[in-house]
């Protein structure tokens, strides 16, 4: 039987999980899966494991494609396609009752007839082999699958030639020659009975849609907003961030500076910020400790830089490539002294970009450190959506190197600083020294019990003042009701799909995304105050109190006893079910 | 450049740069402190070469020498201990038309500023670095320093330092700096001489200036102060090629007191310009699209 000789069953959303070794290439095949839903109108989100070593080991990349939102890579598979005998082993727990196993029969020798699954096994490595031809081995047989998957899905297989073409593209001519001897075999393999799917058409917006992960969208973020200059230091998994920019700045005319060490890479950053520009430095959580006493001095000289943390399971070298949200209270209070900084973090992959423009507008108002907290997660997850317009988004660098007036001072008590990068010149001849010993006003040290009063309130009073500024958050769902579900970060899409589903046990359910974190935007005790529980569902650890990071800190801030933690460390994202029935426990007082 | 600055100005004649123009506060350091002979005579050297006043830009990070900027009237930075070398390459490679000038002591520079000063050196970063070197940490009121010779008491050896003290020489050697000289606070013609070739080398050039702590290492240089009973000896550049590297470890071998002028100069293409070329070679490709229009394609390939 060839594909199309059935009608096609019709799907609104599919969740396929391919389990592998981390050199099979099951990534890119995920990748090419993501860009086409983005191409065909649909939603998307993956989710993927790495292994933290070199090469090898078990690693498993799972696509969700849906015609509706998509707000979840998927709690349980519906397709499993699984290489080896590990993987088969690994994941059949997380294919859903009733679900598709395709498998490598010259690897997978046992298998498990259970719950009603549907299993099919096909000869991977061989078939691939003899499409391809007896030297290359097994490589390719990522394409075979994908051909495979294209015909079981009813895929667009052009535009998924069209995209693999252009991957390939860039290599040797024959690279691309066998990808599609592979996926043709694989696109044509006589799979029995197993029958076949189709999406239903997504809607179709106005303007282009893109897919991508969320280092990417900070990267091009950074760009729109004027960054052109900083310095890192690589870490997994921000390295791919650093790596963008170093390739991408010198076409728009900057440099991006591989440091000797995560000081070095703060320090050179805070340089470029004192010459004037608007800097970007990043890393993840271990870096961030490094980077903690020039933090400190950003916030006391008062320099406008941008600092990410793509976070990573921790404390010390921890889970390098696993998802925690632990270094929250890190970002905000992680320095010696009271050093005020702004944190935001974004909520998806698509916010990666929006979050990166607005840290770069704060940065410069304020001119203080910006710190922006991503994850694991946010950085690896590939989803479709709206392709920004640069039109409406774009920052044209600009430093200001005018004359300063008679009266300038670079640390004025009675407004924002704003430097005099050098080449300005002083029409009072007096020329500015940014310090990070307690200083006056115009920049020179100073003891005096009362001038450090005043310039803490010079620098708290920036908190302040962007916290009049940050809108309020609208909640999703219920506007009042049983139960508030609070989150921030990557944790967006799970937390509103949780809210979504929980009244149909009859409660009523609100959730809640912040996206500035510190300061808090004001007004959110309005909000609290008409839920019976809040409960702050974050990817870190209770802690001696019971409390998760963020919901201690709305605890302190306002003195509100029904907010209580939904918390975890097992260094996945949240699954819908964890969340739901984590809920579930607190509204039945158990929580 | 992704923005534009303004090319160097002309200096007017009313703007000459003068010592006066040039002072700020009152120097902190103690009466007797070698320090003040090396802010003066870096006066004399800015006035000699008459760079224009807004474009000039101290930095310095934390110990006695290092409160260089808030004496100097210019642009200046003091930043946090040991990581003056990073910020001050964080400002040379983003601001071409600005002269970076790099002040510290030993504790800075060779202890916990030891890593980025091998760095800084080897990448070529343009700007130039003086090391004032005291042999004790000064500010902290006595304690030993990575120069500090053996035998040295100070509050953290009581009974005399034990750890072999860094060679200044051999360490910038081995770092790849391209200009390296050593000079002496009391001998100010001859740290005038250093000071000058160091700011008009094109690359990183670094200065060790010996500058005696009058309070907790009174005497440190009193071997190479004739006034004192030492001799001053001068490297004689007649005989010694300062392009040597080898020639130049020798001259390293014993540094007490040892030999003052430069040990090494070398051109290789500093930092500044590599970025600079791959900048001009990228931009070449991109061929005159807009930075908006350039960010818009890289989108696009996403869709």
């Amino acid at each position: 039987m060839s594909p199309g000789l059935y009608a096609p069953h019709s799907l609104r959303n599919a969740v396929i999980r391919f389990a592998g070794n981390s050199q099979d290439g099951i990534q890119s095949i995920g990748g090419f899966l993501a860009r086409l839903a983005g191409r065909t109108a649909q939603e998307v989100m993956t989710y993927m494991t790495i292994p933290s070593t070199i090469s090898g080991g078990p690693s498993i990349f799972q696509v969700h494609i849906g015609s509706g939102e998509v707000l979840h890579a998927g709690d349980e598979a519906d397709v499993l396609v699984a290489f080896y005998q590990h993987s088969y082993d690994s994941h059949l727990g997380a294919l859903r009752d009733g679900g598709v196993c395709l498998y490598d029969s010259g690897e997978v020798k046992e298998v498990r007839h259970e719950r009603g699954i549907k299993h099919i096994g096909i000869p991977f490595t061989a078939a691939t082999v003899e499409a391809v031809g007896g030297s290359t081995r097994d490589r390719g047989k990522n394409m075979f699958v994908l051909g495979l998957v294209c015909a079981v899905f009813n895929l667009d297989k052009e535009k998924l030639i069209g995209i693999v073409s252009r991957q390939f593209g860039k290599k040797d001519e024959s690279v691309l020659r066998n990808a599609m001897l592979a996926f043709d075999a694989g696109f044509a393999y006589e799979v029995g009975d197993l029958e076949r799917f189709a999406f239903e058409h997504g809607e179709a917006g106005d303007g282009h849609r893109i897919s991508t992960d969320g280092n990417q969208m900070l990267t091009a973020g950074l760009i729109a907003a004027g960054v052109r200059y900083g310095a890192a230091y690589p870490i997994t998994p921000w390295s791919s961030i650093m790596e963008s920019l170093r390739a991408e700045l010198p076409k728009y005319g900057g440099i991006y500076v591989q440091a000797e060490d995560e000081l070095a890479a703060v320090s050179m950053t805070l340089g470029a910020a004192f010459a004037g520009h608007l800097a970007v430095t990043g890393s993840a959580g271990p870096g961030l400790s490094l980077k903690m006493e020039a933090l400190s001095y950003a916030s006391m000289a008062e320099l406008p830089i941008i600092v990410i943390n793509v976070q990573r399971g921790g404390p010390s070298t921890g889970l390098p490539t696993s998802v925690e949200q632990s270094d929250l209270m890190q970002a905000i209070y992680g320095s010696h002294g009271d050093c005020p900084r702004i944190v935001l973090a974004p909520q998806d992959v698509e916010d990666c970009f929006y979050i990166a423009l607005e840290a770069g507008r704060l940065a410069r108002k304020y001119s203080c450190p910006v710190i922006i907290l991503s994850d694991q997660a946010l950085s690896s997850r590939i989803e479709a959506f709206a392709e920004p317009d640069l039109d409406v988004h774009w920052v044209e660098p600009h430093i200001d190197l005018s004359t300063r007036r008679e009266d300038y001072r670079p640390y004025p008590l009675d407004r924002t600083t704003q430097h005099a990068p050098p080449g300005s010149r002083m029409s009072s001849g007096k020329y500015p020294v940014i310090s990070g010993l307690e200083h006056d006003e115009w920049g020179h040290p100073s003891g005096s019990p009362k001038m450090h009063s005043q310039m803490t309130g010079k620098r708290r009073q920036k908190l302040i003042d962007a916290a009049a500024e940050f809108p309020l958050p609208k909640v999703h769902g219920h506007q009042e009701g049983d139960v508030l579900i609070v989150g921030w970060g990557s944790t967006y899409g799970p937390i509103k799909e949780s809210a979504d589903r929980l009244p149909a046990e009859g409660f009523k359910v609100g959730a809640l995304h912040l996206r500035h974190l510190h300061p808090l935007p004001n007004g959110l005790e309005t909000i609290f105050n008409r839920y019976e529980h809040i409960v702050v569902v974050e990817m870190n650890d209770y802690g001696a109190y019971g409390y998760g990071q963020m919901a201690t800190l709305l605890r302190a801030r306002y003195c509100n006893p029904a907010i209580k933690s939904l918390c975890k460390t097992d260094g996945l994202a949240f699954r819908i079910r964890e969340i739901v029935t984590g809920v579930e426990k607190h509204l039945a007082g158990a929580g | 450049m992704s923005t534009v600055l303004p090319s160097a100005t002309v200096t007017e004649p009313e703007d000459r740069l003068t010592k006066k123009a040039l002072t700020a506060d009152h120097p902190t350091w103690c009466p007797g402190c070698g320090d003040f002979a090396v802010l003066n005579i870096f006066y004399r050297v800015l006035e000699k070469l008459q760079y224009p006043h807004e474009k000039i830009v101290c930095v310095a990070g934390i110990g006695c020498s290092s409160r260089f900027p808030y004496f100097m009237n210019t642009h200046g930075i003091h930043f946090i201990h040991g990581r003056a070398l990073p910020l001050a390459t964080g400002i040379s490679l983003s601001r071409p038309d600005v002269h970076v000038f790099v002040f510290g002591g030993d504790g800075d520079g060779f202890s916990i500023g030891g890593n980025h000063l091998n760095h800084a050196a080897r990448k070529n970063v343009k700007l130039t670095y003086v090391i004032m070197d005291n042999f004790v940490y000064g500010l902290t009121k006595k304690q030993t320093s990575p120069t500090s010779p053996i035998g040295f008491k100070s509050k953290t050896d009581p009974t005399g330092s034990v750890d072999r003290p860094i060679n200044p020489m051999k360490q910038l050697l081995a770092s790849g700096a391209t200009f390296i000289a050593r000079t002496h606070a009391a001998q100010v013609k001859h740290m005038e001489q250093m000071f000058e070739r160091a700011i008009l080398h094109d690359g990183f050039s670094v200065v060790e200036c010996l500058s005696e702590c009058v309070m907790f290492y009174a005497g440190a240089f009193d071997d190479s102060t004739p006034r004192k009973g030492g001799t001053f000896e001068a490297v004689d550049e007649t005989q010694h090629d300062v392009t040597d590297e080898v020639a130049a470890f020798k001259l390293a071998e014993n540094l007490a007191p040892g030999k003052f002028g430069v040990y090494y100069q070398v051109q290789r293409p500093t930092k500044n310009d590599l970025e600079q070329k791959w900048i001009t070679d990228t931009q070449a490709k991109t061929g005159g699209v807009s930075q908006k229009d350039l960010l818009r394609k890289r989108l696009e390939a996403m869709r």
